[in-house]
């Protein structure tokens, strides 16, 4: 029964990966825009001195940028993907299937962070060969933090997949709320500086705290400082993953 | 009672007993109050209009929806409570869910083969559902007929005992329907119980063994379609094609002979009962007259339908 269940989970896992490939625009929005905004914005911003401009004005970094695109177009891409799947009744299908509700939906958690490995992966391959000498960011750390920040992004996405009507509003709710995340999210202005209320609301969102932790990654800072981080992303990624739970609904 | 029927009651288990179902959603009543029993090895056809209640009742009784009020027992089991033991022993096949677009054929009956203790072997099921030319094609490129197809081989893969159809060729043309139905016989001959719902009154009279008529979520009338018709529409007239002079009169003991369109040597006779066809046989061999053309006219379910409810399944 155990072996099954696993077996049905890779299988699953497996087949949305193939599915995933399949589907032109998804693929390539997935991995290449990441990877091109990465590149211009690094040479008209000058991904040579990421860190050289002093703290007060947060020094503008595009591979974190590029890192927390990943995360939000992959939390896009499950939005759709999920309500997709409602609408046309698949969700029905494999529910009514032996298949459990947590590997039906773990499966596209997995293929997600998967595709998420692979564009940060293009993304460090790209800025070591076209800024030689910047990205000397340890590469494992950062994809960790990239994957820690992706997994509590999408557990939003599970949410946001609940409250979307039909598929066509699922571009432009998942970009009402995952924009002004991005936008308070620290990687544009201090966290800090912001009016009392946006920074209480910047808390409550996964991305602050992504952005926070792959900053301390990038300047070497190192994980144990930013255990705040990591904790409020798991915190978040449990209150959101509770709320799905209630909120989610099959068809 | 028909010596048939006894054996049922007596002889044959309900795999499926409904007793007072009943489901809303909000303030709108899906199911008002529903009982039913579907035997082994029959096929049972709930039957009506969009809208009658038929989807939410077999939801219901799959254990895909929770019920509001009464009893289900599916293969003895609870559906609630035992789902998880039920899914090994049923096969679903829903109403207008798709698969994902882009998987192909293979890939879908690998995935649901994956999920069961005991499998068929798939290359003959394909073989049989006339799918091994499309074991490589998307999902999204196949034909209605094909996906339905596909549908009855996913929820036939583990050999379940009891099938669930809900409206299965709706939308498909007429040469597709007729493959469809050739294979739901097959499945029932197999010794798989099937449990289907339709609102096409002719599939539920090439198919089903049994009918239960459901309008506003109550069973209005059940049992084999030829009952049915017999007992709410015992009418039938005899048509048939004549050059002789004065038929209607020598016929005028039958009962009233109606004239055919536009005057044509087409006659009509109705009549109700068993025994109607054989005397205008006979009547018609004692007079000698030579007939051109014969054709006798019965009722259907749709017409059963029709006086029961007083508006055609359509409307």
């Amino acid at each position: 029964m155990q072996r099954r269940i696993l077996q049905g989970f890779w299988k699953l896992t497996w087949l949305e990966t193939k599915i995933f490939t399949r589907e032109p625009m998804g693929f390539v929005g997935t991995l290449l825009v990441p990877l091109i905004l990465f590149i211009v914005l690094g040479r008209a911003f000058g991904a040579s001195r990421p860190v050289a401009t002093p703290a007060v004005d947060i020094p503008f970094n595009p591979a974190i940028l590029a890192a927390v695109l990943i995360a939000l177009s992959a939390v896009q891409s499950l939005v759709a993907i999920i309500s997709i799947y409602r609408e046309g009744g698949i969700l029905k299908r494999l529910r009514a299937t032996p298949l459990s509700p947590v590997t039906i939906m773990g499966a596209q958690v997995v293929v997600k962070l998967v595709f998420t490995v692979v564009s940060l992966a293009l993304v460090m391959l790209a800025g070591r060969r076209l800024f030689p000498g910047v990205m000397s960011v340890n590469v494992f750390s950062f994809t960790a933090a990239t994957l820690l920040g992706t997994f509590s992004i999408l557990s939003l996405g599970f949410v946001l997949a609940s409250l979307v009507p039909t598929a066509r509003f699922a571009q432009p709710i998942g970009a009402a709320v995952l924009y002004p995340m991005l936008a308070v999210s620290g990687l544009f202005y201090p966290v800090e500086r912001l009016p009392r209320a946006l920074q209480a609301v910047a808390f409550l969102f996964p991305t602050t705290h992504a952005v926070s932790l792959l900053q301390g990654v990038w300047n070497g800072s190192g994980w144990s400082a930013h255990w705040l981080d990591v904790a409020a992303l798991l915190v978040l990624f449990g209150a959101f993953t509770a709320l799905s739970t209630r909120v989610f609904r099959w068809e | 009672m028909p010596p048939s029927a006894w054996l049922i009651t007596f002889l044959v288990l309900p795999v499926i007993t409904v007793s007072n179902l009943g489901k809303r959603y909000g303030r709108t009543v899906a199911v008002d109050d529903v009982s039913l029993e579907v035997y082994e090895g029959e096929i049972f056809g709930l039957i009506g209009p969009n809208g009658a209640g038929k989807t939410t009742t077999m939801e219901c009784v799959e254990g895909n929806r929770v019920a509001d009020k009464g009893n289900i027992s599916v293969l003895g089991l609870d559906p609630q409570r035992d789902a998880n033991t039920l899914r090994q022993r049923i096969g679903v096949q829903h109403q207008e869910a798709q698969l994902q677009k882009r998987i192909k054929v293979w890939e879908a009956v690998d995935l649901w083969r994956s999920l069961y203790p005991r499998v068929v072997d798939t290359d003959s099921l394909l073989e049989r559902l006339g799918l091994e030319a499309k074991r490589n094609a998307w999902f999204m490129t196949l034909s209605g007929g094909q996906k339905q197809r596909l549908f009855i081989a996913l929820a036939l893969i583990h050999e379940p005992e009891l099938v669930f159809l809900d409206e299965l060729t709706t939308g498909l043309d007429p040469q597709a329907r007729r493959a469809i139905w050739a294979l739901v016989t097959g499945i029932r001959d197999r010794g798989t119980t099937v449990f289907l719902t339709t609102h096409l009154m002719e599939e539920a009279e090439r198919l089903c063994d049994r009918v239960a008529i459901i309008e506003h979520g109550r069973i209005i009338e059940l049992g084999t379609p030829d009952d049915l018709v017999q007992k709410h529409c015992p009418e039938r007239s005899v048509v048939f094609t004549s050059d002789d002079a004065n038929v209607a009169e020598r016929l005028q003991g039958l009962g009233a002979v109606e004239r055919g369109a536009a005057n044509t040597a087409t006659y009509i006779i109705r009549g109700a009962g068993d025994d109607f066809v054989t005397d205008v046989i006979n009547v018609i061999a004692r007079e000698g007259i030579r007939v051109r053309g014969f054709r006798t006219e019965m009722p259907t379910l749709e017409d059963v339908f029709l006086k029961l409810t007083g508006h055609g399944i359509r409307d």
